[in-house]
């Protein structure tokens, strides 16, 4: 049974005249995106298919993912989460024979796969953290200014008051404020995924992407890290792919189950583990396969 | 010491004789090879270095290195037997008219320096060098970050390993017809530049390419997850990782570029020109100038004329001389390779 985030709890949309309620429109988001009705959900896919070359990773999906919330997906390995996480920033469009069959995926109501989207303008709005720390091998400083040069920022008083903002926002700056000129590869496994969190912050994006950022790191890097996604859930919609599913219980507050390319359900994480519809999600979520 | 009979006392048998022949046969290859390039390597620096060093101060041949290929001139004068270079040789003879009608024995090149043939080498290392990174860098850029595998990407990558193949004379050849002739360049630096550059681009193309591939793909995805651009991402995140791979085959190929004579000999050396490089009118006459060659002189000197115990000193210092240039255009870009890399490790 496939539960699908409705809008059931949402206010619905106003009918009334436009002006009287016209939403708040989000910092950053250029006039022509259409600002959101309050309570839609952020992110929007819908009925998506998608194929690598002739094989089919992702069935018939659909699901929101409300914003400022930390959305977890998981599921055993091979069952498309990475795929559809990849999907929400077009990472997918890197690797030769992807294509999505059919459906949609709405980021403010906008389809991003549409030929008049943009995908670096996507891109730096939808952050991503990947699996294995890619920290790249410049100085720590040079690391998190890399996204604001690309956008022409020079100011050198501006660049290092974001620098130091991003480091405090993924909880690394007092690690490393006296070394801010060094190499990046010289930090620990989890202090360079911090780096890496970092690094995604400091070009304000509103979603971040991350691709299951605790795979390589030790219990206490991990708890850190979890510990910095509660942090960020206030400022950020953060989706999450993980294998992990006490991860996901501990620092999610909606979790998607996908098995097999299809999303078999999707709750608040509360209920996933405590009192799941399916009967497949339970054997999951209770060790019992995956 | 063990007692004898024990259980792992050695056996002789025929795996065992046939590991150490063949254990032999492998290092005898080895010293073969290390005696060979010792021999030729030695006998080039003690006779080479007769001719550029000398006993007194300051040590070193300067007029060897500073002036222009000149004959010399050998006779006997007031019983006394005289050796001097054409210039001097001249003045001596207006200085003395008695001398006016001496018989001397020239010999062509034998006297004063291969100044010229440095400075032509020089200049047709660093430009064709340029050329064929440039172009190189570009199409391995196009080949591993932007073109899609396909029929036709394979075909240019064959044409490319086949034009690796190809020996230097045809590329000379190649030059002659293509720049000299139908570009009416002339024989000219810039004709070299550009035969040279195109018989070191498959080198070039094929490492710098290995050199891309070789910087991790997770650098490229957490750039473009950024949004930047391609682009952007390739030069600011990929190319400065790869340039020190992509400097290893530079130096391969500086060695090539500044040792072949083939390819320049149709297209940019000249035998012997009076006129250093810089030494023109028009600043666009320098790119359509023959310059001399260290290559092509030890080519010359050692086949247009006749042996003797002259030309032999021009023949060892020319090649001694090339062998040192060659090393330190090398050194300089394994120094700068190695700069770059403790600089970007990961």
């Amino acid at each position: 049974m496939v539960t699908v985030p409705s809008r059931l709890d949402s206010t619905p949309p106003a009918s009334g005249p436009a002006p009287a309620r016209r939403p708040t429109v989000v910092e950053g988001v250029p006039p022509s995106v259409p600002a959101p009705a309050a309570g839609q959900p952020l992110v929007e896919i819908e009925h998506l298919d998608f194929f690598y070359g002739a094989s089919q990773a992702l069935r018939e999906i659909t699901l929101g993912i409300e914003r400022q919330k930390v959305t977890a997906f998981i599921g055993p390995s091979g069952c498309g989460k990475s795929t559809l996480l990849r999907c929400l920033n077009r990472m997918n469009d890197l690797i030769e024979g992807t294509r999505i069959v059919r459906g949609s995926i709405r980021i403010h109501g906008v389809d991003i796969n549409q030929p008049d989207v943009d995908v670096i303008e996507l891109r730096k709005r939808v952050g991503m953290v990947f699996q294995k720390s890619n920290p790249f091998p410049k100085s720590i400083h040079e690391n998190i200014t890399y996204g604001l040069r690309l956008q022409g920022i020079r100011d050198k008083a501006k660049l290092d008051e974001i620098v130091e903002r991003s480091l405090r926002g993924a909880a690394l700056w007092d690690e490393v404020k006296d070394r801010l000129g060094e190499s990046a590869m010289g930090l620990s496994g989890g202090q360079q995924q911090r780096l890496c969190i970092a690094r995604a912050i400091a070009v304000e994006p509103e979603i971040i992407l991350m691709d299951e950022p605790c795979s390589a790191l030790d219990p206490v890097a991990t708890a850190k890290v979890e510990e910095l996604i509660q942090d960020l859930r206030s400022r950020f919609t953060i989706v999450i792919v993980t294998h992990n599913m006490q991860q996901a219980a501990r620092c999610s507050d909606r979790t998607a189950f996908f098995y097999l390319g299809k999303l078999i359900e999707y709750a608040d994480t509360r209920d996933i583990f405590t009192n799941p519809a399916n009967p497949q999600t339970e054997a999951y979520v209770s060790g019992r396969f995956g | 010491m063990n007692p004898p009979d024990h259980p792992f006392s050695p056996r002789p048998d025929g795996a065992r004789r046939l590991e150490s022949a063949v254990f032999w046969i492998f290092r005898a290859a080895a010293y073969l090879i290390l005696a060979c390039g010792a021999a030729v390597f030695l006998d080039i620096v003690v006779k080479g270095s007769a001719t550029v060093f000398q006993s007194k101060a300051p040590f070193v041949n300067t007029a060897f290195l500073t002036q222009a290929p000149e004959s010399l001139y050998v006779f006997e004068w007031e019983g006394q037997p005289r050796r001097m270079g054409d210039r001097e040789f001249r003045a001596f003879k207006e200085a003395t008219p008695a001398a006016a009608n001496v018989k001397a024995e020239s010999y062509v090149y034998s006297s004063g320096g291969i100044f010229p043939c440095i400075a032509g080498t020089v200049l047709l290392v660093v430009g064709s060098m340029t050329i064929a990174l440039f172009l190189g860098v570009c199409a391995a850029i196009y080949l591993n970050e932007y073109a899609r595998d396909g029929r036709f990407i394979r075909f240019v990558r064959l044409a490319i390993l086949n034009l690796a193949g190809v020996p230097s004379i045809v590329f000379g050849l190649f030059g002659f017809g293509m720049f000299v002739i139908f570009f009416g360049w002339n024989v000219s630096l810039l004709a070299g530049w550009f035969t040279l550059a195109f018989m070191v681009l498959p080198v070039v193309i094929t490492a710098s390419e290995e050199a891309l591939k070789a910087v991790p793909i997770g650098f490229r995805a957490g750039s473009l997850a950024l949004g930047a651009t391609k682009w952007q991402t390739i030069w600011r995140n990929v190319l400065p990782y790869a340039l020190p791979g992509i400097l290893t085959s530079s130096i391969l190929g500086i060695a090539r570029v500044a040792g072949e004579t083939a390819p320049i000999m149709f297209t940019a050396a000249y035998v012997v020109r009076d006129k250093l490089p810089w030494e023109v009118e028009r600043a666009v006459d320098f790119l359509f100038q023959g310059v001399m060659a260290l290559p092509y002189h030890i080519y010359v000197v050692s086949s247009k004329i006749p042996q003797n115990e002259f030309t032999e000193r021009v023949q060892y210092g020319t090649a001694f001389v090339f062998l040192v240039i060659v090393a330190l255009i090398a050194a300089s870009s394994i120094l700068l390779r190695n700069r770059l890399r403790a600089r970007y490790k990961w």
